[in-house]
């Protein structure tokens, strides 16, 4: 992973393609508004534009994903990482903006291209207990994807398939006739796993599948998602808003904050040593057994309305380094170093230029 | 991280598995179901009503249908007379000299065949018109709302009236016409219970797994969101048993050689002045037990369902 770091070293373009990307985005938006009310149609007809409110919930987003990689979404919550996840894995649309899957835009795709992208990228949810349906079984739950795609299989090889998948999580072949309610949150969210597993994919998106689970069980699930990875040669994007769990998962981090990627890095340097000054202020808060930190202090302030978000630099109401600069003007992402970039007025200078 | 490897603990079963049909909570419901006495009562009530439906012609001692069966010279007998071949009317005769108990035996027997078909149908329609509003969404919803709206909006008695007018009598065509007004009860309530469902992440998640609408829809989202829905059927029953009811006595139901129990009160309405109380009064108090049990039993089963409420 790093050697791939080092050979881009000489590499200036800011939004330079990381070889063989997987899924690669470009620009990406997501606007959330609502259907205009009869009266507002009205007034549309008489010439007057009403005031429906947007939610812009991912703002322009480029980010590539390579081959093979555990790439970080960290951010905090209602900061649009769900959104952009569920956009990578075709369950949003984009507003704006591309999405391309091995090289190929997925707006385009269509017949056996499309169905290769929907089951090749898969999701790992959040919830294990609203993510399976109540009134399945667990066989059914597995079987319904081959039976769907894989027409040529018979009800044997469908049922050795389900028991080989739930082996591979972990799970007892014998649950196969239980339902989901049966099971606790560790277990449901293996069979989230095996089910998103089943039809083979290439890429998870793993949408925060620790948080809701007990502090005991979150590192068998780690430790379930690391041994998957390595016999399939899977690639992750691991959101999350548990700064540990990615420091021992991913091998890039990207830090969200109000629907833009604020700062990429690969782990090791941006845990060593953070740029933007939200990172900061969020790898300060890692309690750690060390420095016996005791005492913590919330990021100041909330986050602000995706609604009306502040004028320049959207972190800048709550930013410690706030200069009168990112009150109007927005940072540019620009590379501070190879593999690494940054959206801060602080390294305006920093820029690696030809 | 790796240290915290261990045998997985959370691998244990969380509850033994049991047959479907006879969890306990199905059981804890039924027993809920059957505490009170007035819904034991109703239950039995329905019992024994779907029972003598079911074997009435070796039950009624006579074929109201059949008008050989009978003589006019038997009419208005009031209830434990005897005719004059020794035949006890316990309940007396009507107009006709027809036997009332077997009448009343058959009208309901007719009651309950309206009120069950009609409701089924109505829920078929009514369930696929929601599901499938709250799931396409757009144009297409608002169009089958409005329609829902529409239809909820005039009064269910006069839509009927207006149908049977135009279409003529007979136990298919009320039917026909309960089906007409009651539908959107179903569809308005659907559809707001799927759009909660669509909603959660099992949705999504069978959207990405490259599963089509239909199986999406059908599969995943209706059996999700149908329990209030069959909840509201039950009660329907019995307010499709009333409004055939009132459509017979108001002379546009069932034909007046197959009485029903609202034809048979509005036969015995010209005879209340003048005595024969009878006529009307017996068929009234089986429509009465018949739609009070339907009730009762569809509002205990609605608590019972409810876990909140348990």
């Amino acid at each position: 992973m790093m050697d791939s770091q080092q050979t881009a070293a000489g590499r200036t373009e800011v939004t330079s393609v990381p070889e063989d990307p997987i899924l690669s985005m470009r620009n990406l938006s997501r606007v959330f508004t609502r259907q205009p009310v009869l009266a507002e149609t009205l007034l549309k007809l008489l010439g007057r534009t009403p005031d429906i409110p947007k939610l812009r919930a991912v703002r322009s987003v480029d980010l590539s994903v390579r081959r093979g990689e555990v790439l970080g979404l960290v951010g905090e919550s209602g900061c649009g990482k769900s959104t952009l996840g569920r956009m990578m894995a075709g369950i949003l649309p984009a507003s704006q903006g591309a999405l391309a899957y091995e090289g190929a835009e997925v707006a385009g795709l269509r017949g056996t291209a499309l169905r290769d992208f929907t089951l090749g990228v898969q999701m790992v949810f959040q919830d294990p207990y609203s993510s399976l349906n109540p009134r399945q079984r667990v066989a059914s739950i597995l079987a319904e994807p081959l039976k769907v795609h894989r027409p040529d299989l018979s009800r044997a090889e469908i049922h050795a398939r389900v028991d080989a998948a739930l082996a591979e999580v972990g799970l007892d072949v014998s649950y196969r006739d239980r339902f989901p309610h049966q099971f606790s949150g560790g277990q449901r969210q293996r069979i989230g796993i095996a089910r998103a597993l089943i039809v083979e994919p290439r890429f998870l998106v793993c949408d925060e599948p620790i948080a809701a689970l007990d502090v005991s069980i979150q590192a068998q699930v780690i430790n379930l998602f690391l041994d998957l990875r390595r016999k399939h040669n899977l690639t992750y994007l691991f959101i999350s808003h548990d700064l540990s769990v990615v420091r021992h998962m991913a091998d890039r981090v990207a830090i969200m904050y109000l629907g833009e990627i604020v700062e990429l890095a690969p782990t090791a340097e941006l845990f060593a040593d953070p740029k933007h000054p939200y990172t900061r202020t969020l790898l300060e808060q890692i309690p750690s057994v060390r420095n016996r930190k005791r005492s913590f202090s919330a990021v100041k302030g909330e986050l602000p309305s995706p609604l009306a978000p502040p004028p320049g630099c959207p972190f800048h109401p709550r930013c410690p380094a706030a200069m009168p600069q990112c009150s109007v003007e927005v940072p540019q992402k620009r590379q501070i170093a190879p593999g690494r970039t940054v959206s801060c007025h602080l390294y305006d200078k920093d820029q690696i230029s030809t | 991280m790796d240290s915290i490897r261990s045998p997985r603990k959370d691998d244990e079963p969380v509850a033994v598995r049991q047959p479907l049909t006879d969890t306990p909570q199905r059981r804890a419901m039924l027993g809920k179901l059957k505490r009170r006495p007035s819904v034991k009562a109703s239950l039995i009530a329905l019992l024994v009503i779907t029972l003598t439906g079911l074997c009435l012609p070796f039950l009624a001692q006579q074929d109201p249908y059949d008008l050989t069966a009978f003589s006019v010279m038997d009419n208005r007998l009031p209830p434990m007379s005897e005719s004059f071949d020794g035949m006890v009317f316990w309940l007396g005769t009507d107009g006709q000299g027809r036997d009332m108990l077997s009448a009343i035996l058959y009208g309901m027997r007719i009651s309950l065949l309206v009120g069950l078909v009609s409701t089924a149908l109505a829920l078929i329609i009514g369930v696929s018109v929601g599901l499938v509003a709250a799931v396409l969404g757009g144009r297409i919803e608002a169009m089958l709302m409005r329609l829902v709206d529409f239809v909820l909006g005039f009064p269910s008695i006069l839509v009927a009236l207006v149908l049977l007018a135009m279409i003529g009598r007979g136990v298919d065509k009320v039917i026909l016409a309960i089906v007409m007004v009651q539908w959107a009860n179903y569809a308005r309530i659907m559809r707001s219970s799927a759009l909660s469902e669509r909603r959660k992440e099992y949705v999504e998640a069978a959207h990405n797994l490259g599963f089509g609408t239909g199986r999406v829809m059908f599969r995943h989202i209706m059996p999700n969101s149908l329990s209030a829905v069959l909840v509201l059927a039950t009660v329907q029953i019995a307010s499709a048993i009333t409004l055939e009811a009132t459509l017979s006595f108001l002379g546009v139901g069932v034909p007046v050689t197959e009485p029903s129990l609202g034809l048979l009160v509005a036969n015995g309405f010209d005879y209340l002045m003048s005595g024969a109380y009878w006529i009307s009064f017996y068929p009234g108090i089986a429509l009465l037990i018949l739609i009070f049990s339907l009730n009762l039993v569809g509002d205990r089963l609605r608590t019972a369902l409810d876990p909140k409420r348990s």
